[in-house]
């Protein structure tokens, strides 16, 4: 059986710099495999071609055996593909519901709807109340989202993702900016996403990407310098070299 | 609907709107009748342009355009011996939205200040095409010695005109609500917010914002014949872009984020119009800094500032 | 074959008119990221200045300086006291804004000049032919447009090219906090800018004066071609500006005179009457609509889009 995510000859450039460098991985069905690297190693950009906010510049994106390279995001994202942003990207000026119920609404069909109110949908609701309860946001759901503190901004990004019924989460840094408590939270949250969704991690904090993957690849300069399990990248020296010299306490 | 300061205010406008014609009645000043009739209809083009500007966040400068458009259908029909209501009003409207389609489709393809230009550019196209027909009046205009005929309705009949007017705003308005807070306008809303964020959800947000286009074009085109009729006269000086700019006025100066926020800045602009111009005949002098300093200071409008009173720092914003 | 050759030269002398009024709209844009509408205002101006200070003193080229002069005065007022406040709003905002400014000039002009356009009479010794090549003689004024708006652009490239300043114009369009942190003065930078553009808006206005007339709103009819131009040739991009401008200009000079002929062969006569003005207002917007198609963001947009 196929892997749900197969990455294949990636590559991007920007001008004179080269952002993603013939990347070539694979993430089976319901693995939580992470990408590390250092700042400027082109993970978000690695994020963006596999969700459809950029275009490859050539190499293939195979989800679920269907080639998506060349689709846009909104078709991938019907393919059962979700992301989460790094830097938060939410409607700020909508309510913390209606946000995902935004992001129900959709994998709910066409919206070509005029007349009947949406927010009183209970088919949109529903399910948008759902994923709030699973991040631990429901009690926030009525507030306006600008007023959300950044560790509740996170988790309503974790929950928009959450809300279309993915298969497989692209998440970009969701830890980005959280203080101690809240992220041994969002480790615990993630845990529990791990057997239910595949999930693609990319991470800065290297106590939650060595407690959750199964398998993580290191990226540098845009190019995979080393794919494995936990212990077999920790133990590899070029990636101690290139990266984990620089945390010391791993 | 929950009784805030700017509902009754709301109300209240729509209360005057009706009575106004007993009042000028009362008083036999039918200037008024007049200049109410023009705002009815100016009021009811800002609705529709805050459905794509407000709501939508589509910064068209060309949305005078449709007036025209529906102007021009109801002329030119006329001129030629077309006057029924009944041809004229939907080949108008018909008129509006493949323009608004055409338009729609290849201005949407760009975003930003991109947008802002091009809709002004093509909004001036139409200008220019419709001063080079010299058979229906060129840069002098159209005369209309007729207005629509619709059978029993008497259009010519000032205050029945008025009334049709008022009918077809609140109509407009009630349609701008509902579509604002269905499953539609969800789409157009969080297209406006964060377009990034609706097509990684999996929005095709083009298609949704051409059709909210279409719809704004539409009710201007609509907007356009009852201003024809109203003048019985069509120019193209209706669709200089300077218009256009007006109609911007009219929405940001009444409230972008309500529905109704655009009738309170027709009244509130035109009314400021005329009692500027009776005090100088320089007047929009005055009104091109307080212009700047609406821009600068307040910046919600009119519905902005009456939401203010009684909650301040109140969070969150209901739809309409 | 004359008329043609003299009609392209019309095409050239148009486009480079208009390139003036893109640059200065596209420079503030790019370096600013602000949408003034009220640029053409300053074209209005600087002819309106021309016309009086080539009364005053008699003479029209001194009226010409003097008129830039009063002109870059102006932008560089108008900058200090209202565009300010408008750097990193929305750009509704800046619409609206200069939007206001368009309604105050058109007013102000009135109430100083009276509501009846001005008339900028050409010296004698530039209200002559030049004969450029044997039985080819052409209006030495346009001829003179042409020159010295090359000269212009020349400049220009050579400003943002090869000077200092340059480099701040070229760094401050891609990266506005990095200039400010390295020390120079954006306020100033700014205020530069703007008042470069606004000296470009009023040379092309006082040039234009003497074969159109000087009339309040002759700015906003320009405006929308300068408009047309920053689309097709993408915002932010001077040599955009400038390709585009020669193209919009050649087409419209070109299709005005031709395309009624072009017509009156494909259509019956009087159908071809009818159409033609109108028809031939609108080869630009078409012209637009195909790059609108085929590359949305602009021919050499530096900033894809933005």
């Amino acid at each position: 059986m196929s892997a749900l995510l197969q990455v294949d000859k990636l590559a991007k450039r920007f001008g004179g710099i080269v952002a993603t460098d013939d990347v070539a991985f694979e993430v089976p069905e319901g693995e939580l495999h992470a990408v590390i690297g250092p700042n400027g190693a082109g993970k978000t950009t690695l994020i963006a071609q596999l969700s459809g906010q950029l275009a490859a510049d050539s190499g293939t994106i195979r989800f679920a055996g269907a080639d998506v390279t060349r689709l846009p995001a909104w078709r991938r994202s019907h393919l059962g593909l979700a992301r989460s942003f790094q830097i938060t990207s939410l409607f700020l000026d909508l309510s913390v519901l209606d946000n995902v119920a935004l992001a129900v609404q959709a994998h709910a069909g066409h919206s070509f709807h005029f007349w009947r109110h949406a927010r009183s949908e209970t088919g949109l609701r529903q399910p948008a109340r759902a994923a709030l309860e699973q991040v631990g946001l429901a009690h926030r759901a009525e507030a306006r989202a600008s007023l959300l503190s950044h560790g509740e901004h996170r988790l309503l990004e974790l929950a928009m993702a959450l809300a279309g019924s993915p298969r497989l989460l692209l998440l970009d840094e969701p830890m980005a900016g959280l203080g101690p408590d809240e992220s041994v939270r969002m480790v615990a949250m993630l845990a529990g996403l791990k057997k239910r969704y595949t999930i693609l991690l990319v991470e800065h904090d290297m106590e939650a990407v060595f407690a959750l993957a199964d398998r993580i690849s290191v990226l540098v300069y845009g190019r995979v310098i080393a794919t494995g399990a936990p212990h077999t990248i920790r133990a590899n020296v070029q990636v101690r070299e290139a990266y984990l010299g620089e945390d010391a306490d791993v | 609907m929950t009784l805030t300061v700017r509902n009754i205010a709301t109300a209240a406008l729509f209360a005057a709107l009706l009575l106004l014609p007993l009042y000028v009645q009362l008083t036999g000043d039918r200037f008024m009748l007049t200049l109410f009739t023009r705002i009815v209809i100016m009021a009811l083009a800002a609705v529709s342009l805050n459905l794509i500007l407000g709501f939508g966040g589509m910064m068209s400068f060309g949305h005078a355009a449709y007036l025209g458009i529906g102007g021009y259908a109801v002329g030119m029909l006329a001129h030629e011996g077309i006057v029924s209501g009944l041809v004229q009003w939907p080949v108008a409207l018909a008129a509006s939205a493949l323009y608004a389609l055409v338009i729609g489709a290849l201005s949407l393809r760009t975003r930003g200040v991109y947008f802002i230009m091009i809709t002004l550019a093509f909004a001036q196209m139409a200008y220019y095409i419709v001063s080079g027909i010299a058979r229906y009046g060129g840069d002098d205009g159209l005369t209309i010695y007729k207005r629509s005929q619709f059978g029993i309705l008497d259009l010519s009949n000032k205050v029945v005109f008025y009334y049709v007017c008022v009918a077809l705003l609140l109509a407009t308005v009630y349609l701008v609500w509902r579509l604002v807070n269905s499953r539609f306008g969800m789409v157009v809303q969080g297209a406006r917010s964060n377009e990034t964020r609706m097509r990684a959800i999996g929005f095709p947000t083009y298609r949704y914002k051409l059709v909210c286009f279409v719809i704004a074009g539409t009710l201007g085109g609509l907007a356009g014949a009852l201003l024809a009729n109203h003048n019985e006269f069509i120019s193209p000086s209706t669709m200089y872009w300077t218009r256009s700019g007006d109609l911007i006025v009219m929405v940001v100066l009444g409230g972008m984020g309500s529905v109704a926020g655009p009738v309170f800045g027709a009244v509130a602009l035109l009314v400021l119009e005329e009692v500027l111009s009776g005090i100088t005949e320089y007047w929009p002098i005055i009104l091109g800094p307080l212009l700047l300093l609406v821009v600068l200071f307040a910046r919600g409008g009119i519905d902005g500032l009456l939401s203010a009173i009684k909650r301040p720092g109140r969070a969150g914003k209901e739809p309409a | 074959m004359t008329l043609f050759v003299e009609q392209c030269l019309n095409g050239l002398q148009f486009g480079l008119l208009l390139f003036l009024l893109a640059a200065g709209l596209t420079l503030v844009f790019g370096i600013m990221d602000l949408v003034n509408l009220a640029h053409g205002s300053l074209y209005m101006v600087g002819a309106y200045f021309a016309a009086t200070f080539a009364a005053w003193t008699g003479s029209f080229v001194l009226g010409a300086v003097l008129a830039l002069i009063a002109t870059l005065v102006v932008g560089m007022a108008v900058e200090v006291i209202a565009m300010r406040r408008l750097y990193g709003r929305d750009h509704l905002d800046h619409v609206l804004g200069t939007f206001g400014l368009i309604l105050f000039f058109d007013e102000a002009v009135r109430l100083v000049w009276g509501p009846e356009g001005l008339s900028l009479p050409l010296p004698s010794w530039l209200n002559t032919a030049v004969t450029l090549a044997p039985g080819f003689s052409y209006s030495a004024y346009r001829l003179s447009i042409i020159l010295v708006t090359l000269a212009v652009a020349g400049g220009l490239y050579l400003l943002v090219m090869r000077t200092r300043i340059g480099m701040l114009i070229r760094a401050g369009a891609s990266n506005r906090e990095m200039v400010g942190a390295l020390g120079v003065n954006i306020k100033l930078l700014y205020t530069l800018v703007f008042g470069l553009g606004a000296a470009l808006a009023g040379l092309a206005g006082l040039m234009q004066a003497p074969i159109l007339t000087v009339q309040i709103g002759m700015g906003e009819n320009i405006l929308i071609l300068a408009f047309v131009i920053t689309v097709i040739g993408g915002i932010g991009s001077v040599r955009g500006s400038f390709i585009a401008a020669l193209f919009v200009g050649f087409v419209d000079t070109l299709g005005r005179s031709y395309f009624p002929d072009i017509l009156r062969v494909l259509l019956s006569p009087e159908a071809a009457s009818t159409l033609a003005p109108a028809l031939s207002s609108m080869l630009i917007y078409l012209l637009m609509a195909i790059v609108l198609i085929v590359k949305p963001e602009g021919l050499f947009s530096s900033s894809g889009g933005r």
